[in-house]
């Protein structure tokens, strides 16, 4: 199961590596994306994998080794949600960009030949 | 219910002053600049006065070791979230509100109206700079560095216009990849080492196992890269310069603190957890990439030096000076030691505070020259190009050429560090520091770190020098602009603290002193941190 998920956080990262090396702001963006839901799958994986173990110690007095780390699931949402907070930010600036400057260049123009 | 004393909540007003007053002036009309103005001012009058308040305390040992912890929610300091102030840390707040507060005067006649929510957003960004500076937790300062990352976002294109889109996208663009490798490395250190309190990660570092300490260390790497892409260390930096130069003046100098706290994260880390003191059998560990830092600083210099001598406009040089000064910093940091670090942190104090100087300042001396000059400024003597200045409204200042004169001439002595000013008391006790650590033989590399920071004051001299003369000798102005006083005082108090810092550059000094030695004691930091002991509820209060 550890190799599985490395190679998948692995082959998206990777990927969203490339698409932000691309010139266009709708590659830029997807890069970033794919990137940001690898990086949220590792910090899970850093918790540990488990499976069928709940999450939370219901009272004193239980093994915690029976029990999946909850702090990562907590770290995973947050940064789930300020992700999204920021590259929707990012995508408002993208259109903001594609209005004044009439190119989807990162550099705000066509590349001259 | 046993209550704190009130001075102990003043540790967390830094952070909710400026979230509330931010949230409270989204629904106030656009219109109404007068009110959002006093609210923005009064806020930033506030922070500042809390600012020096925690300065006092801290320093006067009112909570001990002078460090005060602050639990939030009143866990216990593993698991909870814990706000920490210690010399450094209500050092960097009083710099953080004494700017923001001249930013914010500043901003009062033109730049708070070109755009909608200038007032909110700037809140936020105190907020977030506060909170990084305040926080003791890996994931909180992650969330702090985003909130004051968004409102930055919003700030740089802030009088939207098509060069700050086109500075904007890289500059997010950057800064959302390196927030994804902020993530990745703060959790590798939590399945490293199980915690990600800094003061808890400290004592638990010299007890990991080979494999977790490794695990530890690509952690801290790649956490490195995030706080040194938003320190601007070389080859991380190249958003800065471009950046700089197309934001508006206020916030380029509120960008000026940004870098400063990429900075502080390093050395708030690395002090804590890689530090010498830190733990017993910690040496394995103890001094980890400090290598790298001071190569990292010293190529940083070198670029900065370059990239100031070949800039031709004022924004773009600021950059570039911010970058020198960030080098310099790492290059301090690598170098640790008690008198280097006492001496880096003067450096940081009247860099800062002049770098910020000067970002207002150059709007101001942008009207001297004639417009499109910063653009054109080699073919400007060969154009000729004449074009009337906008007109400014309101009551006009005497002797602004004179005014900004001054004003640039001290700038560019604290920030090329010449005597007579901050700039050069900081070079000379960092010189002094570095020869003195070493008994007998100097060794090269001190010799080459003191070499390229001289030589990069010598870059900032000229390029300074041949923009003053530009600006003020050959631009053919024969009328003065006029200047506000609310423009004008602003610049003036960011200077006079730079002047105050130099006239009492010994009491700073003997409280910089007593800094470095609390931020090298690290032991002491992690015993105060995790023995706080919450408030204890009273005993009808029932449930534990």
């Amino acid at each position: 199961m550890e190799l599985v998920l490395a190679i998948a956080v692995g082959v998206v990262f990777g990927s969203g590596i490339w698409l932000i090396l691309r010139p266009r702001t709708f590659q830029l963006i997807t890069g970033l994306l794919l990137m940001s839901y690898a990086v949220n799958l590792f910090i899970f994986a850093m918790g540990r994998l488990w499976v069928d173990k709940p999450p939370i110690t219901p009272t004193a007095g239980v093994d915690p080794a029976q029990f999946a780390d909850p702090l990562p699931q907590g770290l995973v949402l947050t940064a789930i949600v300020i992700g999204f907070a920021t590259t929707a930010l990012y995508l408002v600036m993208m259109i903001g960009a594609r209005g004044l400057s009439g190119s989807d260049h990162v550099d705000g123009e066509e590349p001259r030949e | 219910m046993n209550p704190l004393p009130w001075m102990h909540h003043l540790i967390i007003v830094p952070v909710l002053l400026p979230l509330l007053v931010g949230a409270l002036l989204i629904p106030v009309n656009q219109k109404r600049h007068a009110r959002k103005f006093a609210f923005s001012v009064a806020s930033g009058a506030l922070l500042w006065g809390v600012a020096i308040a925690l300065l006092v305390l801290v320093d006067q040992e009112h909570w001990p070791d002078g460090i005060g912890v602050y639990l939030a929610s009143n866990w216990t300091a593993p698991f909870g979230i814990v706000l920490m102030v210690d010399r450094l840390a209500a050092l960097m707040l009083v710099l953080t509100s004494t700017i923001a507060l001249a930013v914010l005067v500043f901003s009062a006649r033109r730049w708070d109206r070109v755009g909608v929510h200038f007032h909110s957003l700037f809140q936020f960004l105190l907020m977030g700079l506060n909170g990084a500076f305040l926080t003791n937790d890996l994931f909180n300062l992650f969330v702090f560095f985003e909130v004051m990352l968004a409102a930055s976002y919003g700030l740089v294109l802030h009088g939207y216009n098509l060069r700050r889109i086109q500075a904007g996208m890289q500059y997010i663009a950057i800064n959302l990849a390196a927030s994804l490798l902020f993530l990745i490395g703060v959790s590798l250190i939590y399945a490293a080492s199980g915690t990600l309190n800094i003061a808890d990660l400290a004592t638990r570092v010299s007890g990991l196992g080979a494999q977790d300490t490794w695990l530890l260390q690509i952690g801290a790497t790649v956490l490195a890269l995030a706080f040194l892409t938003k320190g601007a260390m070389w080859p991380l930096g190249f958003w800065l310069p471009t950046t700089y130069a197309s934001a508006s003046a206020p916030v380029g100098a509120m960008l000026v603190l940004m870098t400063k706290v990429g900075v502080y994260a390093v050395l708030r880390v690395w002090l804590a957890v890689f530090g010498e003191g830190s733990g017993e059998g910690a040496s394995a560990l103890a001094g980890f990439g400090l290598a790298a830092l001071t190569v990292g600083g010293l190529a940083t210099l070198l670029f900065g030096a370059v990239g100031m001598l070949s800039s031709e406009d004022g924004g773009r040089m600021a950059g570039y000076g911010a970058i020198i000064s960030s080098g310099t910093l790492l290059v301090v940091i690598g170098h640790s030691g008690s008198a280097v670090l006492a001496s880096g942190l003067y450096y940081l104090l009247g860099s800062t505070l002049a770098m910020a100087a000067f970002m207002l300042l150059i709007e101001l001396t942008e009207r001297i020259r004639p417009p499109g000059a910063a653009l054109l400024a080699i073919t400007m003597e060969a154009f000729a190009i004449e074009d009337k200045p906008e007109d400014p409204v309101g009551v006009g200042m005497p002797g602004t050429l004179t005014f900004l004169g001054l004003s640039f001439a001290a700038c560019a002595l604290v920030i090329s560090g010449m005597p007579p000013l901050s700039g050069f008391v900081a070079k000379f006790s960092l010189f002094h520091a570095m020869l003195g650590a070493t008994q007998g033989e100097v060794p090269a590399t001190t010799w080459l770190i003191i070499a390229l920071m001289v030589l990069g004051g010598l870059a900032a001299i000229i390029a300074l020098m041949r923009l003053g003369v530009r600006t003020f000798w050959a631009s053919g102005a024969v009328t003065a602009p006029r200047l506000q006083f609310s423009e004008a005082v602003p610049v003036g108090a960011l200077v006079l603290a730079c002047v105050l810092l130099t006239v009492q550059a010994g009491a700073v000094f003997d409280y910089l002193g007593r800094t470095a030695n609390g931020l090298l004691r690290s032991t002491d930091y992690s015993a105060r941190v995790l023995g706080e002991p919450p408030v204890q509820r009273a005993p009808a209060g029932g449930a534990q």
